[in-house]
């Protein structure tokens, strides 16, 4: 019995640099890396020193507060280096791929046989774990904790956002394996969201779960929308999150006792030259994707993940462990717009009904896609404009009472309007519409990591 | 030129109004740090530009009608158009400069101090205060009110977006209360004055009446019979009059067509809000029609609503000062109230307290300080929700 959700709140924004939807390139590169900044939260412990010979699925990294949870490496080589930044912070470990491609060798096994502890223990091992994330608070699930429910994100809404049926095309058997094996970790339901339009069969097909057709605009795809309108989250409890893309690891682990982090991902943006979907492993380094692939003219902005909630990379940065995509958008920084927020603008995006002629011509026009640079477009300001986070925020929160709690990190009143039910990426949108500027997603996170702490939280 | 602005360069005490003219002419190309990587591109200033650009139909049949109302007592023979109103620009202008100046001087001064970019708030304030105050008001008024309530309403609460009373209507409050004489009565509309040889200074008719159609009727409430309302000349005023402004009273606030030009303008492009217009004009009928009921037979209390409408400042009012999305209820909910109470509060302070004929202005400042609680109830409703199912949750496991 599949439920329905219908978003009418929202926003599409469409860019251009859409992966074509044929071509799958493989690709491989010389180095990989597993990137602790990746998992917001991590106390990061480095388990193997430069020289060290690894297999696909040798941990490199440790949580240091958690040390059952394991970092593993994606292919097999050498460590060719520890990476710290500023305060010796760590930033990579670096590993120069063989070319072998040898993995560790797993048991396979049936998850449908195993017991809850059985499955945790695997996904701690293989280094699966971390793609299991936990709200409140947006960060890798505690092993110890019993979650009231798990969410499969099945589709993203995000713009350029990989699309789903394309990625698990053929995938169907590692899916059902991985539900079955997460399936064992709650003692409640499985949910997993599907778009009401083009569905991945592959999912449609999974049994155990508890299917959520949605409609609408972005963020109809993001989980925090599906959980609202399903089983909010209370104080107290925790929701497990899993993206679909991702199961395909866990269940091809299971399928072949392999840690083979082989997957699409797309690479999106108006400032790629060819647009499509490339076949490499997680932690890949990007120049790998990227190297004769953009337009080089301008200064550009490379982003792991999407324009919204994606995080910023060099070129020769490695992607990120939860990323299917990869965007290039130019910077903007050598733009000079002469009075420019009186003009027109026919060729930029916006919400705001001034832009009234440019809205006419999308009126004629839906299909047209725009070009975006990364700049803010205005000076910061205290909330001026009203009403404006909640016509594209589809959830039982007031947005923008939540937002100044968070601002003057009132902890009581962030609980009472229920600060434990969003993260970040729920606030991406109103970050973009804000006519003031104000950097939302990073109050919302500053919030939550404060909540963590004095609830003393681990 | 720019690096004499930095810290530490020769003119770093002007940077922020260097920056305030840089960002103005080009888009800052600062880009984003965190969060989302694009952004929409609407800004405040943009906001800000869009209401002045609203304003603007209002002030320009102002500028006429304060022309047209002077030759209407100082000579037989009404003038041509341009002549009426190249006298009123001569009359209004100083009072828009006087309020930009007097406003923009603090505002450059402040974000100076606070080491911050010039926030954009003023344009509409200082566009909006010449609008609101009688052709009669000396200039020195206006900028001594100015200056109080910029610093006074405004910066002392931290600025644009902190402010809790509307900058402007506590500029006409501070008149109001600071200057009656100036600010009502029977003097102060109508400027009798020569500018470079334009217009002049005596009236050509004797004992002529100056009073606006709100003073009028203020002191005709108990007394039986239809309204009398009637222009500086003593001929009766129709209600199209009314409408199309050619009435006494404050410079920019008389034609509800005019005004209606640029709120519909403003609604269009979504930068006031609908929702708090349509209530606001909802409360006024509302109200009305509940003094209408109790009218008995009496001049003012029968006044129909679409005549409370077009005279005094409601329409300017709830279109252009109501709808400030600081000061007023920011949740939707919200609004309608908020709208329906400025509304109601209005006509019956106008109506039903003679001392003060016109209750726009007091309505609207007095719905500012409540619209905080009214969004406090409406969000309780939110938090009660959200307690009462983690209550649940609770009880469930017990």
């Amino acid at each position: 019995m599949a439920k329905q959700i219908n978003i009418k709140k929202g926003l599409n924004i469409s860019l251009q640099g859409e992966a074509v939807r044929e071509t799958v390139v493989a690709s491989v590169a010389s180095l990989y890396a597993v990137t602790p900044t990746d998992f917001h939260g991590l106390t990061p412990k480095v388990v193997v020193r430069e020289g060290d010979a690894v297999q696909a699925g040798t941990p490199l990294v440790i949580d240091k507060y958690l040390p059952e949870i394991n970092f593993v490496s994606p292919v097999s080589g050498t460590v060719k280096s520890v990476v710290r930044g500023e305060k010796r912070k760590l930033l990579n470990v670096i590993v120069e791929a063989d070319g072998k491609n040898t993995f560790v060798e797993f048991p396979v096994r049936d998850p449908k046989n195993m017991s809850a502890d059985e499955v945790k223990e695997s996904l701690l091992q293989s280094g699966l774990w971390p793609f299991i994330k936990r709200r409140p608070y947006d960060v890798i699930a505690h092993p110890a904790h019993a979650p009231k429910a798990i969410y499969i994100k099945g589709f993203d809404t995000a713009p350029l956002a990989p699309d789903y049926a394309f990625c698990l095309k053929g995938m169907g058997k590692e899916i059902q394996t991985a539900v079955d094996a997460i399936g064992k970790l709650t003692s409640g339901k499985v949910y997993l969201s599907v778009p009401a339009k083009d569905a991945a069969k592959e999912l449609l097909d999974v049994n155990g779960v508890e299917l959520c057709t949605v409609s609408g605009p972005h963020p109809a795809g993001n989980l925090g929308v599906i959980i609202n309108h399903t089983d909010p989250i209370n104080k107290g409890e925790t929701v497990w999150c899993v993206n679909a893309l991702d199961l395909v690891f866990i269940g091809r682990f299971f399928l072949t006792g392999k840690v083979d982090f082989t997957a699409p991902v797309a690479v999106t943006g108006p400032m790629v030259i060819t647009p499509a979907y490339y076949r490499c492993k997680r932690g890949i380094c990007l120049s790998a994707l990227f190297e004769g692939n953009v337009y080089k003219e301008q200064p550009l902005r490379y982003i792991n993940g999407n324009a919204l909630t994606g995080t910023q990379v060099q070129k020769d940065g490695f992607l990120d462990f939860y990323s299917s995509q990869v965007t290039v958008l130019h910077e903007g920084t050598n733009v000079d717009e002469l009075l420019g927020w009186v003009m027109p603008r026919f060729n930029m995006f916006s919400t705001s009904r001034t832009y009234f002629l440019s809205g006419l011509l999308r009126k004629l026009n839906p299909a047209k896609k725009y070009d975006a640079d990364t700049r803010i477009l205005g000076g910061e300001r205290a909330l001026i404009m009203s009403g404006e986070y909640d016509k594209v925020f589809p959830m039982d929160i007031y947005p923008e009472r939540l937002l100044r709690a968070c601002l003057v990190k009132d902890l009581e009143e962030m609980e009472a309007l229920g600060i434990y039910e969003v993260v970040p990426e729920d606030f991406a949108l109103c970050e973009y519409v804000c006519t003031s500027k104000i950097e939302v997603q990073k109050a919302i996170r500053e919030s939550l990591d404060l909540l963590k702490s004095e609830n003393g939280d681990e | 030129m720019k690096p004499a602005f930095e810290p530490g360069g020769k003119l770093s005490k002007l940077r922020s109004v260097f920056e305030g003219f840089e960002s103005f002419l080009y888009v800052p190309n600062a880009t984003s740090k965190s969060g989302t990587h694009i952004h929409d591109s609407i800004d405040s200033k943009r906001t800000m530009f869009w209401v002045i650009l609203a304003v603007i139909p209002a002030m320009l049949f102002g500028m006429f009608n304060t022309g047209y109302q002077h030759y209407l007592v100082t000579t037989a023979v009404m003038p041509g158009f341009w002549q009426i109103f190249f006298w009123g620009v001569l009359a209004v202008l100083p009072y828009i400069i006087v309020s930009y100046a007097t406003g923009l001087i603090i505002e450059f001064a402040v974000a100076q101090m606070k080491g911050e970019e010039i926030h954009e708030g003023f344009l509409v304030s200082g566009i909006l205060i010449p609008l609101i105050v009688p052709i009669g008001v000396p200039l020195w008024m206006v900028c001594i009110a100015t200056a109080f309530a910029v610093i006074f309403a405004k910066e002392i609460f931290g600025g644009t977006g902190f402010n809790i009373l509307n900058v402007a209507l506590t500029t006409r409050v501070f008149l109001f209360f600071a200057y009656p004489t100036k600010m009502s009565g029977d003097q102060t509309w109508i400027s009798l004055r020569d500018y470079f040889s334009y217009g002049t200074a005596q009236p050509a008719i004797d004992g002529f009446t100056g009073a606006t159609p709100l003073g009028q009727a203020a002191s005709q409430l108990g007394t039986d019979g239809a309204l009398q309302l009637t222009n500086a000349l003593g001929q009766p005023l129709t209600w199209w009059d009314a409408f199309l402004g050619l009435i006494p009273g404050s410079i920019g606030e008389t034609s509800t067509l005019f005004i209606l030009l640029g709120g519909l303008f403003l609604l269009a492009t979504g930068v006031a809000s609908w929702k708090i217009v349509v209530s606001t004009f909802a409360g006024g009928a509302i109200m009305t029609l509940i003094l209408n009921a109790f009218a008995g037979g009496d001049a003012y209390l029968s006044l129909p609503f679409w005549w409370q409408w077009c005279l005094g400042g409601f329409a300017f009012g709830a279109f252009f000062m109501a709808t400030d999305p600081v000061t007023a209820a920011r949740t939707e909910k919200g609004k309608w109230i908020y709208g329906l109470l400025v509304g109601m509060i209005a006509i019956f302070f106008r109506v039903c307290n003679p001392a003060y004929p016109e209750g726009m202005m007091l309505a609207i400042l007095l719905m500012n300080i409540f619209a905080k609680l009214i969004d406090y109830c409406v969000v309780q409703s939110n938090i009660k929700m959200r307690a009462k199912r983690a209550a649940n949750v609770v009880n469930a496991s017990k």
